[in-house]
């Protein structure tokens, strides 16, 4: 392998959720060799939890992030379930379910409106202070109003039921803590016609602008790898519970109806001196040959159908896209994937809602001490499969944590893609670097919708800098945005 | 019998019998004055030091709490010093603890947490200390956080003079002052604890708190203390 003689740096990343820093390195004959994405925060959430108790570990986890604090809330709160030993009523899982479901609505809302739409509506090329939400409402107020509804309406279900929009610290060890009203019920429901318009509005847009765009988009991190995520017994796409499946690039099932529990059999994670985001892969493979990708691209290829119709219908055009290999290789579809899950998260949301259980006022919680040294949740965050695991003391005080977190399963990922969109654009370390191939590497990122804040920590900083770096290091110039 | 003395609180001309306090009188009536060590049914002690007030003719500043009505006395509860010490004071609890609002389990029912709304602390201009403390989880159904505990000693007086079993007390001197229960043991290991959980309804704060409580989930309630209090002083069982 020829030495890398130079590197050009982008940092800070922007419209992700965090901090992250891109270098591209080149080799002796000017040709990219490597690029890497380097998370350079450092937070210690799994250290400082040690000594708090279990009960207070949803609320405590949740602060990780506040994009998704829900997920964090639901796996912490199913880990304590584990330790408490009960079985949680049939109506906090469902109240947990919708829960989850309003995270999703509202994750990928902001993702695929907020974060994603200026590349696609604005295009890759264009002037990058009107490439953001704001020049997207200035362009297509009426595009970019909608997609704010829809984020809007997760949100407020959110709301409704944990009592705020963001770190609501509504489930807890052994259910949640309180009940669903009829009158709350139907406001949700009463909210779900528009958000299905918006959802189709989103489904055939991201449609139409794959077909338009097709060739141009084969480079955003496409490449095979395993997938991963949560499948229910029968094979449909689960968001909660259930097992986890793994497939290869062929679409072979590698792995079938393996226990979340024990994720520590079947995956570690490797540490590498450039980043601070740990790289975890399918330990049976090895490193990096057990590369997996998860969230909504990972869910729908592992899946056989959503169980519920007007997704089901959808993922048939979805999986046609991946033509006999049943799964879809490019991560540009993570797009797509993102707003069929929208999809599949309101229909699961209308069945849940109309199930009597679910507005049951008097059996939402379990009430337990702490039964088991040990436990373990997981369940589907909106950018993937997310772990907490704790060790407790028989007093229900925590020794020991460990989370694995959806956006460091995919840092492989990330890190092959902006690779091939760095050899695919970037061919002599002399040419002058465009925006739009500066933003066509970070959209790669983006394909992720990586939160960093999650898997690493930190609140992100918009301005942009690139630097060049010579071969003994020396930053050569430095542009800044 | 109690005589009747006249005093002026914050310009009101208020009466109280001789054996009140300043904050008594001010209590009487609906003249407000900072506490968080003061609870009424047990004895007070002066301790937190947000309830001193200025008396005239005194330089000293007064526990509101533990000095007498006198006939004439004019009191003022409400100056720009007194404000400005009040903050300090918060301020200096929570830079002494680990006081993490956001993620206790008495979030948005805690005293030292509306303290800190009532006199304005939007920063602590102190260095945290950030001390290492202990969670004691041993006993079945309460769990004492030394982190978030302010040494109000409410826990220490209800257990005494209310339930009589004296299992708590405070060891230590200074910044190293801490609960304890028995002889510095583990809770769970008391032998002189009932259980009645009558120290962890006084606690303003999430210091003391029920086990399987999560975040913001432990409000307190002490007003059992008038009732146990009348029911013994006067032989009134009403609440």
């Amino acid at each position: 392998m020829a030495k890398p003689t130079r590197q050009i740096t982008i940092d800070p990343v922007t419209r992700i959720e965090g901090h992250a820093k891109i270098t591209i390195h080149f080799n002796d004959q000017g040709a990219v060799e490597d690029a890497r994405i380097h998370i350079t925060e450092f937070r210690g959430f799994e250290k400082f939890c040690e000594g708090r108790l279990v009960w207070e570990m949803p609320g405590i986890t949740s602060r990780i992030c506040g994009i998704c604090p829900v997920s964090h809330l639901l796996t912490s709160a199913k880990a304590g379930d584990d330790i408490l030993a009960v079985e949680i009523p049939k109506t906090a899982e469902n109240l947990r379910r919708v829960l989850n479901l309003a995270q999703w609505v509202q994750s990928h809302a902001l993702s695929f409106f907020h974060l994603s739409a200026p590349d696609l509506l604005l295009g890759f090329d264009a002037a990058p202070e009107k490439r953001n939400i704001f020049g997207l409402a200035e362009a297509h107020p009426e595009f970019a109003r909608k997609g704010i509804r829809l984020r809007k309406f997760g949100q407020e279900v959110i709301e409704d039921l944990g009592g705020r929009k963001i770190h609501p610290v509504y489930a807890v060890p052994g259910g949640v803590r309180a009940p669903l009203s009829v009158e709350t019920r139907d406001k949700i429901l009463a909210g779900l016609p528009e958000a299905y318009d918006i959802t189709s509005m989103g489904l055939e847009y991201i449609k139409a602008f794959i077909e338009t765009n097709h060739g141009k988009l084969d480079v955003f991190g496409n490449f095979p790898s395993l997938f991963m995520g949560h499948v229910t017994a029968e094979g449909a796409l689960e968001y909660y519970d259930g097992f986890l499946r793994v497939v290869d690039s062929g679409g072979n099932i590698v792995a079938d109806m393996l226990d979340p529990k024990k994720y520590n059999d079947y995956i570690s994670e490797k540490v590498e001196d450039w980043s601070y985001l740990k790289f975890p892969y399918y330990e049976p493979l090895g490193y990096p040959q057990g590369n997996y990708r998860v969230g909504p691209l990972a869910r729908l290829n592992v899946c056989s159908h959503t169980g519920s119709p007007k997704s089901d219908k959808e993922l048939l055009v979805f999986k046609q896209m991946a033509g006999t290999r049943n799964v879809v290789l490019n991560s540009f579809y993570y797009h797509y994937a993102r707003m069929l899950e929208v999809l599949f998260a309101l229909e699961r949301m209308e069945e849940l809602l109309t199930d009597p259980d679910t507005v049951n006022q008097e059996d939402y919680r379990a009430r337990a001490f702490s039964n088991k040294p040990h436990g373990v949740g997981a369940c589907e965050a909106p950018r993937g499969t997310l772990f907490h695991n704790y060790t407790v003391g028989r007093d229900g005080v925590i020794k020991h944590v460990d989370m694995v977190i959806a956006t460091g399963q995919n840092n492989l990922s990330m890190n092959r893609a902006i690779r091939q969109i760095a050899m695919h654009y970037i061919s002599d370390p002399e040419t002058e670097i465009t925006e739009g191939i500066l933003n066509r590497i970070e959209a790669g990122i983006r394909c992720f919708d990586p939160c960093l804040s999650c898997s690493t920590h930190a609140i992100g900083r918009m301005p942009m800098q690139v630097q060049y770096i010579g071969p003994d290091g020396t930053p050569l110039r430095t542009k800044r945005r | 019998m109690d005589e009747i003395k006249t005093l002026t609180i914050d310009g009101e001309i208020v009466s109280a019998p001789s054996s009140a306090t300043i904050l008594d009188a001010a209590m009487e009536n609906d003249l407000h004055i900072p506490t968080l060590c003061n609870l009424q049914g047990l004895d007070a002690v002066g301790a937190c030091r947000l309830c001193l007030v200025e008396i005239q003719g005194q330089n000293k500043l007064q526990p509101a709490c533990t000095t007498r009505v006198e006939e004439n006395m004019v009191v003022q509860s409400k100056s720009a010093r007194l404000q400005k010490y009040r903050r300090m004071i918060v301020e200096m609890l929570f830079a002494e603890g680990n006081h993490i609002c956001s993620v206790c389990v008495a979030n948005g029912h805690c005293e030292l947490q509306n303290l800190g709304y009532e006199v304005g602390m939007d920063s602590v201009r102190f260095d945290y200390v950030y001390p290492t403390k202990k969670v004691d989880a041993t006993h079945e159904r309460f769990v004492l956080d030394h982190n978030r505990c302010v040494l109000c000693t409410r826990c220490v007086r209800v257990c005494d003079e209310i339930e009589g079993a004296h299992t708590w007390d405070v060891a230590g001197r200074g910044i190293g002052t801490f609960v304890v229960t028995d002889l510095a043991g583990d809770w769970g290991g008391s032998g002189s604890c009932t259980s009645c959980g009558k120290c962890v309804l006084v606690c303003p704060t999430g210091a003391l708190f029920d086990k399987g409580k999560a975040v913001g989930e432990m409000s307190k309630n002490s007003d059992f203390l008038e009732y146990i209090v009348n029911a013994r002083e006067k032989k009134q069982w009403i609440k």
